[in-house]
């Protein structure tokens, strides 16, 4: 890794391309399809992954993640560690090296002032930068040469690589976005659709969820790359249009996020013009139990909300149980196929972050129903539905219109009535599932569900704050206008007190431990999230199309510039 | 429609009492001559017969999940007429099920838009003082963005309804009506055209001259004679409204998710189209079915009502 | 007519304030969020200061004077400053996209001429089709011709354009390979070769939309002309030894347009609407789509913008099929 980047940086110096490279331009166009179209070409502005993917084609980063979840340098001469004096003893600062003569697509140089810049950009405070937490924590950045950049945290940071680290938090240009600071951020049109940057393409032309069109680069520091000369994004439609488009039409090389049934998915690949590809990030579909009682009985206000305890669920045995009647390995062959594996984690990968927890991966549905017998729970008047003190075990299971979730509650209600609860289901737009709107009452968030089925994802290997998220104090209720991250509002003392304890550890091996335990804890110990199905993130690619090497960890365009036509 | 000045002719058979002066009895004997109209009927009392009668005769097998999985996307056999879907469940018995549901919300929405939108049609089409107001509404209504419309309908009511009058029934309430709600315009608009030129008409001044009530002349002389566009709108209405529920579902407004309808077994299949083509021919053989049999009772309504055509 | 056509031009200025308000309230008070498509990695503190910084936090009445100001000042000020250079316009905020951050005309702009070409050439065919088998089915009535129109049409109306559509993108493009399946928005037709490329690209979204729209027409079309073959008034034109073309063509045909008219005038909107779902399945980046995505990412001043537009063509069509009444039948009168 460190021999390849030794490796460009000698070639970007001598100026020459090895022969066993092309010719940059050489191989004509790229074409890519992605479902939903780019909106627009600032990931710091952005509103999803779809526009990250463009951009990062342009944009550049210091290090990206490689798709074992290694980190590798790219505008920086090398990764810092503490081992070579960039990261410092105390953990309060991180220095980075600029590769020596780089130029920016328009041809003027890219400094530390850039650096400065781009962190200013997206920590002012009216600008609305959606990757601020790629930053959070950062005291200041300065330029301490024009190629020497220095980041300092406020506190000690055991993980110090998330500003300028992966495509989410790439360098803009300071003379394009100087006056682009603040409220006028998203005033700068031409800016934002069309970035100067210092990655293997240059936008030409771009139409709003649509099309961006790009051509080489000419001052990419590598001269021999990258091997197109123009690529193009098209988007909107579907995931089955765009599948279709590249493995039985021909017609594009490459698309993004091909999410369809198994079936179709081995129709389409005996075509024979292409391939499916996928890679396991940490993106786990789970089901989520309500620890609040959500009647509709409760006045607003205190309905789902920590006061009232949920009647049904607040029960382990129950929820236990609940899990146990899952096959997991059917929900895989009916939703996912290769895309998919059986979990129990909410922390599936990287390796060495996931605990060995395969209890819940076979179906147990006497032991489950013995839990239940044990917990009170009996069929009483014979109407085939358990009940206690007076109460039917009847559950509320929501979750957003889509196809394969659907699949999914239908197939779960049958192994729940089987169990012998009553189960209604419900599938709502997932425009206002994660919308957040505090009016509505069909939110995530609200939770006016017993349970509800949803995917979530930490977007950095190390899950530290993707596991802050079921503390105590995250909990959505009304005095927060129902806005926070622990959604079925566990709440343990422990684990707040382990997660704290997280945050304060520098040992790699130690914090692999913590985050483990963590783990467990929302898990299998307390079975207040129940892990369904280890989701990766399924693309196709033309055979024709060389090179490419699909990244759960940072974004899959992360090696464009490597990517070639195969004659 | 509740004006007509006859009876729908389809009760007339049993009902009317043989006496050949009866109108109900003569627009039934001109109706029965008309094939397409008689084979509409057919095919349309046999939907509504199976959809009714039929999850009470065809009850699918009870399997366990894992069962009906090794059973799934199977092709139509004896055990499962027709075929198998992604989950092993059987589609004849979803197809019946879902008929239920596709035809009473295409009926009813239907016959809400129809109702509505004729009766604000030859409202401002014949009361020149109306005609300003209740366009303009029309013209609001159809320029409402239909989706958020909708969006704040089940935000609105959905919950109310459902505590009022349980899940089910208060889905039904809300889906008809909201489909009712958001197609009528087009009837009213036409039928406002059609009447403000009836309205000149000789026999309509006549009519008016001798002194006529403006509800007399409505019905007997607009009326029958806006009926042809009407039964065109009734014929595209029962379509849309089958679709439309579709949308709906995908909108969390509809029924629960596991509960089939043909517009959203259509929709489901399509993701299936190459593979098992089967899965998306019943739905659409169905809706379409339904929408060719009203079209020709309709076609055969307006001929029967038709009184130079009835007298030849 | 020209008083008609006047006062009821006036009367269109509140009416279409009322229901540009109505709109606004309706989108606003729709759930969702613009942030709904972020992941869910984003932290809610960031995604309240995402909110701040669109402005989506305003009172909505603040919201709609400002957009009322923008769409009635701030955007005329700027297309005049574009013609003639002046600066009317200078330090004003134009209408932005909540989810694209361009400014809202820009990307009506981009999408107009697709809309135009696409929606319009298969409403176009529709019409073109659809009229000569109504009037034709009409004249022979039950005759095998007829029967055949009539399975046509409702196939066509009672086929959803996503099944349609799917289907001919599987029989054209994927088994005959035809066709593209996606539409390419920058492709330029600058000689013979790119011309035929265009044509091969619209050939099935035109396809689809056509027959969903000949199939409804058409049936107006039968009807409507069925009703007026058995008025006295043919029957005396016959007598009279007119030709059958002249019969049917002039009198019968002038006589049957009204619904006809109206249908067509409810429809042309809908060209600049957009059709959704087609739009959609073709990658087309017609209006439509724009809308469509709009709504789903609750990208008020969007959805706001283009509704409005939508509602002063219904208005104007409206109006335009009420002339055209006057003229089919000089006995209607509105005064």
């Amino acid at each position: 890794m460190k021999m390849r980047a030794a490796l460009l940086g000698a070639v970007a110096a001598l100026g020459i391309a090895p022969a066993a490279f092309a010719e940059r331009g050489a191989d004509g166009e790229v074409k890519l399809t992605f479902p939903q179209a780019v909106s627009i070409v600032n990931p710091y502005l952005s509103g999803g992954t779809k526009d990250i993917l463009a951009a990062a084609m342009i944009l550049e980063p210091l290090a990206v993640v490689d798709p074992d979840g290694v980190l590798v340098p790219r505008l920086a001469v090398e990764i810092p560690t503490m081992e070579n004096g960039g990261v410092s003893a105390d953990m309060t600062s991180i220095t980075w090296k600029l590769q020596p003569g780089l130029l920016w697509s328009d041809g003027t140089p890219v400094t530390a002032d850039d650096a400065v810049f781009t962190w200013q950009y997206c920590t002012h405070p009216e600008g609305g930068c959606s990757q601020a937490t790629k930053y959070e924590g950062v005291a200041s950045v300065e330029a301490v040469d024009p190629s020497t950049i220095k980041v300092t945290f406020a506190a000690p940071k055991p993980n110090p690589y998330t500003a300028f680290v992966s495509g989410l938090s790439p360098l803009l240009q300071k003379a394009q976005f100087e006056a682009c600071l603040g409220a006028a951020a998203p005033t700068c049109t031409d800016a934002n659709n069309m970035p100067i940057g210092t990655g293997p393409f240059m936008v030409t032309g771009f139409t709003v969820n649509d099309t961006v069109s790009m051509t080489a680069n000419p001052n990419y520091r590598d001269p021999a790359k990258p091997a197109f000369a123009t690529a193009v994004i098209k988007g909107g439609g579907d995931a089955e249009g765009s599948a279709r488009a590249v493995m039985e039409t021909g017609e594009f090389d490459y698309a993004w996020n091909t999410q369809i049934p198994p079936d179709s998915q081995a129709a389409m690949a005996a075509a024979g013009k292409g391939q499916f590809v996928v890679a396991f990030g940490t993106l786990v579909e789970r089901i989520e139990m309500n620890m609040t009682d959500p009647s509709a009985d409760l006045p607003e206000g205190e309905r789902a909300t920590v006061k009232h305890p949920h009647p049904i669920l607040s029960d382990i045995k129950v929820r236990t149980a609940l899990s146990k009647a899952i096959d997991r390995s059917i929900l895989v062959e009916v939703g996912y196929g290769a895309g998919g594996k059986p979990t129990c984690n909410i922390i599936p990968g990287p390796e060495a972050w996931a605990s060995d927890n395969p209890a819940c991966l076979t179906q147990d549905m006497e032991g489950a129903k013995a839990l239940l017998e044990e917990a009170g729970w009996t069929d009483s008047d014979g109407d085939g539905i358990r009940d206690k003190d007076g109460k039917k075990l009847s559950i509320l299971y929501q979750t957003t219109v889509n196809p394969i979730r659907q699949d999914f509650q239908a197939l779960i209600k049958d192994w729940w009535t089987e169990l012998g609860a009553e189960v209604e289901l419900k599938a709502i737009d997932p425009g206002v599932f994660f919308g957040g709107d505090a009016g509505s009452p069909d939110t995530f968030q609200k939770f006016y569900a017993d349970v509800e089925m949803y995917a979530n994802n930490s977007d950095n290997p190390d899950p530290e704050t993707y596991l802050g998220q079921y503390q105590c104090k995250n909990a959505p209720s009304p005095e927060t206008q129902w806005q926070g991250e622990n959604i079925n509002r566990f709440c343990d003392p422990a684990y707040d007190a382990l997660h704290a304890e997280l945050t304060q550890t520098t040992d790699i091996a130690k914090r692999q431990e913590i985050a483990k335990k963590l783990n467990d804890m929302v898990t299998k110990d307390s079975m207040v999230v129940v892990p369904l199905v280890h989701r990766g993130t399924l693309s196709a690619h033309s055979n024709t199309l060389g090179g490419v090497q699909i990244n759960a960890w940072d974004m899959e365009t992360w090696n464009v510039a490597d990517w070639f036509r195969v004659k | 429609m509740t004006d007509a000045p006859t009876p729908p002719p389809t009760s007339a058979p049993a009902s009317a009492p043989p006496k050949p002066a009866s109108a109900a009895r003569d627009i039934w004997q001109q109706f029965r001559t008309h094939k397409g109209a008689l084979f509409g009927l057919i095919v349309l009392g046999f939907l509504i017969i199976a959809v009714m009668i039929g999850p009470y005769i065809w009850i699918p097998e009870k399997l366990t999940v894992a069962e009906a999985i090794k059973l799934k996307n199977q092709g139509p056999s004896w055990r499962f007429p027709l075929g198998t879907d992604q989950l092993g469940r059987d589609m004849l018995a979803r197809m019946l099920l879902a008929g239920r549901v596709s035809l009473a919300v295409g009926l009813v929405a239907m016959l809400i838009a129809i109702v509505f939108g004729t009766l604000i049609g030859i409202l401002a089409g014949y009361f020149r003082r109306l005609d300003g107001p209740l366009m303009r509404l029309t013209d609001m209504f159809l320029a409402l963005p239909l989706i958020p419309l909708l969006l704040v309908m089940v935000m609105l009511f959905r919950d109310k309804i459902a505590g009022m009058i349980g899940p089910e029934l208060g889905a039904f309430l809300l889906i008809v009506f909201a489909i009712g709600i958001t197609s009528w315009m087009a009837t009213a608009r036409i039928v406002r055209g059609e009447v403000l030129t009836l309205k000149e008409r000789e026999y309509v001044l006549a009519a008016r001259s001798i002194g006529a009530r403006p509800h007399r002349i409505i019905r007997r002389h607009i009326l029958p004679n806006v009926i042809s566009p009407v039964m065109v709108a009734a014929t595209l209405g029962v379509a849309e409204a089958i679709i439309t529920e579709s949308v709906l579902s995908f909108l969390g407004l509809g029924f629960p998710p596991d509960f089939p309808t043909w517009g959203r077994l259509l929709f489901d299949g399509l993701q299936y189209m190459q593979v098992y083509p089967e899965r998306v021919v019943w739905p659409g053989l169905a809706i379409s079915l339904t929408v060719l049999s009203v079209n020709y009772i309709g076609d055969g309504l307006r001929d029967a009502l038709d009184p130079r055509i009835r007298g030849r | 007519m020209l008083t008609f056509t006047l006062r009821r031009l006036l009367l269109a200025i509140p009416t279409l304030l009322v229901i540009s308000l109505v709109i606004f309230l309706l989108v606003d008070l729709a759930p969702g969020s613009p942030m709904s498509d972020i992941p869910l990695t984003v932290p809610p503190d960031v995604r309240q200061k995402m909110i701040e910084a669109l402005g989506a936090d305003q009172p909505v009445f603040v919201r709609y004077v400002l957009w009322l100001r923008q769409f009635f000042w701030v955007e005329p000020a700027y297309l005049f400053d574009s013609w003639f250079g002046t600066t009317l316009s200078e330090g004003e905020q134009r209408i932005l996209s909540w989810q694209s951050r361009s400014p809202v005309f820009t990307i009506i702009g981009q999408r107009l001429p697709q809309t135009l070409t696409v929606i319009g050439t298969a409403y176009l065919v529709g019409v073109l089709i659809a009229l000569p088998i109504g009037i034709y089915s009409a004249y022979r009535q039950y005759s095998l011709f007829d029967q055949g129109g009539t399975l046509f049409a409702m196939i066509g109306f009672s086929v959803p354009t996503f099944f349609s559509g799917t289907l001919f993108i599987i029989i054209f493009a994927v088994w005959l390979g035809w066709f593209p399946t996606k539409y390419d928005t920058q492709l330029e037709v600058v000689d013979w070769d790119t011309f035929w490329e265009q044509i091969r690209q619209m050939a099935l979204p035109v396809m689809t939309l056509g027959l969903a729209n000949a199939a409804a027409i058409s049936r107006y079309m039968r009807s409507s002309m069925l009703d007026n073959m058995t008025m006295d008034y043919v029957r005396t034109a016959r007598a009279k030894g007119m030709t059958e073309r002249t019969v049917v063509l002039k009198h019968v045909l002038r006589n049957s347009l009204i619904p006809v008219v109206t249908v067509i005038a409810l429809g042309i909107p809908s060209i600049f609407g957009g059709a959704i779902i087609t739009e959609n399945l073709f990658g087309v980046n017609g209006i439509g789509a724009a809308l469509i995505g709009a709504i789903h990412a609750s990208d008020l001043p969007m959805v706001q913008t283009l509704a409005f537009i939508f509602a002063v063509l219904i208005v104007l069509f409206n109006l335009i099929a009420d002339i055209l009444y006057g003229f089919l039948d000089p006995r209607i009168r509105y005064d």
